[in-house]
């Protein structure tokens, strides 16, 4: 017993950690499946077309690729940042497998059309259930692990892990509330226009905390070690922190805007989202300033490539929301492909990008190997997925602002100068551009996974000593 | 209609936001306070998993002034627009008053140009070019759903075809605006209502022979005598005596190559057994007098060819 509680928990931070790339690669690849139907329709087959495959596209690459991330590096950052192992290592292998039987169950479901209906919550009321028992083991783990801590500060990687874990908790309890008719269906608790704004509430702070506040947890320990730099501004991490989760609780809204949500409501939701400005560009300045004084490492570590470019995405997406929430803005981007290419830039640039240099970071000290497999193979899938990212945000941009002009536009007798369908055929050449994108992005992802099995070949698996604390704080 | 149940949830939205706004400024304000001087390239002194350690330089300049900007901007706003509760805001404004205000001044603007319209034939409209431009355009917006992006509309699935001859309700100017005005509902009932006449589905096989023989298809003529008399005791009511139809009562010529729900034996069987519903919906309220006059005739003109395709 003694043995065990003087090394780190390694074995259920590797088991995310890989599957983490391997969720991503299923994840990623049904969105190049979902990408192409749009480009060819008759690719719509069965029970597996658009509609059935897009959400378990979104669920596969949000809860199965960044939710396995999440925990992962979550895991193994609290218990390097409090000098203890973590907290019950049955509750955290049953984090784990609950885990992993959700996402089994989401790939089941949702082809066969069980679904609540509510965007990034379709997943059926026994699913969330057990969600919500997987959370909660989730929050106990991570939790006790704080509560054991042999220094006296929470490093800030832990708020921002906690605070995600504890609004994703609140958030999926009240916006899951249903009542069963059988196993396979259920309809929500609230009505109406309430419904709508308890799922945009939930659907927003899906963004706000599983990835924003979430990965700007995994930023805050893994650019600092690998840049080698102490974090910029404590009392800036301070400030956005508080800001940040303050009022992103408030931006749902503008995901309603024009809609039969009140007209103050709709205020409210953009305010709010242009006053997250700020605290959400604070990571943003906290996490590339850090590298100051030690720009030059980003030529020739791709690791801090993925870390620094995802960083840049993130300042670029989180500009970008703000501006989209404003009502004149939305009425034009609403419906239309560039909300698709705005979460892209979130998903693929900051997401992806900070969870792949986070597991390059995490896999040859997991596996015993001095460093990956191949370094050379981490600057290709670097170039590759940034790549696809631009291919990816610029088409959608393109058709995404194309279609909105061309829904408003109107003849001088009041008619429509283009029919629906006409915006259709324009935005054909750019879905293939977009399809283009994504498949480099899950080409780079499969470079990936041949490293880390390289990687993985031979290493010693084997628990890391736990660390005695730094001097006076012993 | 008010969002609030009561004074005190208006009282409740208006403190909350005014204070969540505020709290955002204050609490920038007292944290951009703290501690200045000294140097700022000192860490807080804190050491994690080895090396991790954190700075305090300051808060950004021009970070912080974005922060507050933004906060000006929210008081601004919830000044001018609805945010808090009940008050309106300085402008008054509203998406419905928007919406309104918008419809009105279109409507206004384009008005005349359908209005010069109303006083000509629909012959004389739908010779007129600039008229069958504005038609069509008319057609691609509201009516193409149904009928198509070629006006041919969707075979077997009951969308009548606008460019033939056939006319379910009659192709008289005041018919086709009459169509489009009030719209139209058209009843085949099951069995033609009447089960025991047609004989059950056996009978209903034997008047779908005598039906294809009508229009000259093939046909099993010994089904298609029985049929006849079936025909002749039930269908006659509404189809004629020959089969022409009736437009009054929008019932189909059964002569003709035009089928709207199929011209196989078993489409027709699965016709008289079930019958048929269908419905073209009014467009008085939406579209008002003038905009079906210039649609009127540009279906008219779809049907004699004159129309600009």
């Amino acid at each position: 017993m003694a043995e065990t509680q003087s090394a780190y928990n390694y074995k259920v931070v590797r088991q995310f950690t890989v599957m983490a790339v391997i969720w991503g690669i299923v994840g990623m690849l049904v969105g190049v499946i979902i990408a192409a139907q749009l480009v060819w329709p008759d690719l719509n087959i069965g029970f597996l077309h658009f509609g059935r495959l897009r959400p378990l596209h979104t669920n596969a690459v949000i809860f199965a690729f960044g939710g396995c991330a999440l925990m992962g590096t979550s895991y193994y950052v609290v218990q390097r940042t409090c000098h203890a192992r973590l907290f019950c290592d049955k509750l955290a292998a049953f984090t784990f497998w609950g885990w992993q039987l959700v996402i089994v169950l989401a790939a089941i479901t949702l082809p066969l059309g069980m679904t609540q209906g509510k965007e990034y919550a379709e997943l059926e009321w026994p699913i969330d259930i057990l969600i919500a028992a997987v959370w909660v083991a989730y929050a106990v783990v991570f939790f006790g692990t704080i509560f054991k801590r042999k220094v006296s500060h929470i490093y800030v990687a832990n708020w921002f892990y906690g605070g995600f874990i504890l609004a994703v908790a609140l958030l999926h309890i009240v916006n899951s509330a249903a009542i069963p008719v059988s196993l396979t269906k259920s309809y929500s608790a609230y009505a109406g226009v309430q419904d709508a704004m308890i799922q945009w509430w939930y659907g927003h702070n899906a963004v706000g905390f599983f990835l924003t506040a979430g990965f700007l947890g995994m930023m805050y320990y893994f650019v600092p070690k690998q840049a080698e730099r102490p974090v910029y501004s404590y009392r800036l991490s301070v400030v956005h922190f508080w800001a940040l989760i303050f009022t992103y609780m408030w931006a749902g809204p503008h995901h309603l805007h024009y809609t039969a949500l009140p007209d103050w409501t709709q205020s409210l939701g953009m305010i709010f989202s242009l006053i997250l400005l700020a605290p959400s560009w604070g990571g943003m300045i906290n996490g590339i300033m850090t590298l100051s004084g030690a720009w030059h490492k980003l030529r020739d570590d791709p690791i801090l490539k993925f870390l620094i470019t995802s960083l840049s995405f993130y300042g670029m997406s989180t500009f970008e929301g703000p501006m989209m929430s404003i009502k004149t803005v939305n009425a034009l981007s609403h419906y239309t492909d560039w909300t698709i290419g705005h979460v892209h830039s979130g998903a693929l640039g900051w997401v992806a990008m900070i969870s792949i240099g986070s597991i390059y970071y995490l896999l040859p000290r997991l596996f015993g190997k001095p460093e990956m497999f191949s370094v050379k193979l981490i600057t290709v899938h670097f170039w590759v997925s940034t790549i696809g990212i631009v291919l990816y945000i610029a088409s959608m941009w393109i058709s995404g602002v194309m279609q909105g002009l061309m829904w408003r536009t109107v003849n001088a007798d009041g008619t429509l100068a283009y029919s629906f369908v006409e915006s259709v055929k324009v935005s054909y050449p750019f879905w293939g551009i977009r399809l283009m994108g994504g498949v480099l992005f899950l080409s780079g992802m499969l470079i990936m996974a041949y490293n880390m099995v390289k990687t993985m070949a031979g290493g010693k698996i084997e628990d890391a000593p736990v660390l005695l604390p730094a001097g006076h704080h012993a | 209609m008010s969002d609030f149940v009561n004074e005190f949830w208006n009282w409740y939205v208006i403190l909350i936001v005014l204070i969540s706004i505020v709290a955002c400024a204050v609490f920038l304000w007292t944290q951009s306070q703290a501690r200045r001087g000294g140097p700022t390239t000192d860490t807080t002194g804190h050491v994690w998993d080895e090396t991790l350690q954190e700075y305090n330089n300051p808060l950004p300049r021009w970070w912080m002034w974005l922060f507050y900007a933004t906060v000006v901007f929210a008081l601004v706003y919830v000044a001018l627009y609805p945010a808090l509760g009940r008050f309106p805001g300085v402008f008054n404004w509203s998406t419905a008053n928007e919406h309104k205000k918008e419809v009105e001044r279109v409507e206004a603007e384009i008005r005349p140009l359908f209005e010069k319209y109303l006083k000509m034939d629909l012959a004389t409209v739908a010779a007129d070019k600039d008229a069958m431009e504005m038609g069509g355009r008319l057609y691609q917006t509201y009516c193409m759903q149904c009928h198509g992006a070629t006006a041919q509309g969707s075979r077997d699935k009951g969308y009548p075809n606008l460019t033939d001859k056939d006319w379910q309700w009659g192709g008289e100017p005041e018919q086709i605006i009459e169509t489009i005005t009030n719209g139209r509902i058209g009843m085949m009932p099951p069995y033609g209502g009447n089960p025991d006449a047609v004989g059950g589905e056996a009978g209903a096989k034997e008047i779908a022979s005598y039906v294809r023989s009508l229009s000259g298809l093939s046909h099993n003529a010994e089904l298609a005598a029985k049929g006849k008399e079936r025909y002749a005791a039930v269908c006659i009511a509404c189809h004629g005596p020959e089969g022409k139809g009736m437009t009054a009562l929008g019932a189909p010529n059964l002569t003709d190559k035009v089928w709207l729900y199929g011209s196989s034996e078993a489409k027709i069987v699965e016709t008289i057994v079930n019958g048929r519903n269908n419905q073209m919906p009014a467009w008085k309220d939406f579209l008002g007098e003038a905009k079906i006059h210039v649609l009127a005739a540009y279906v008219l003109g779809l049907s004699s060819g004159s129309a600009a395709k």
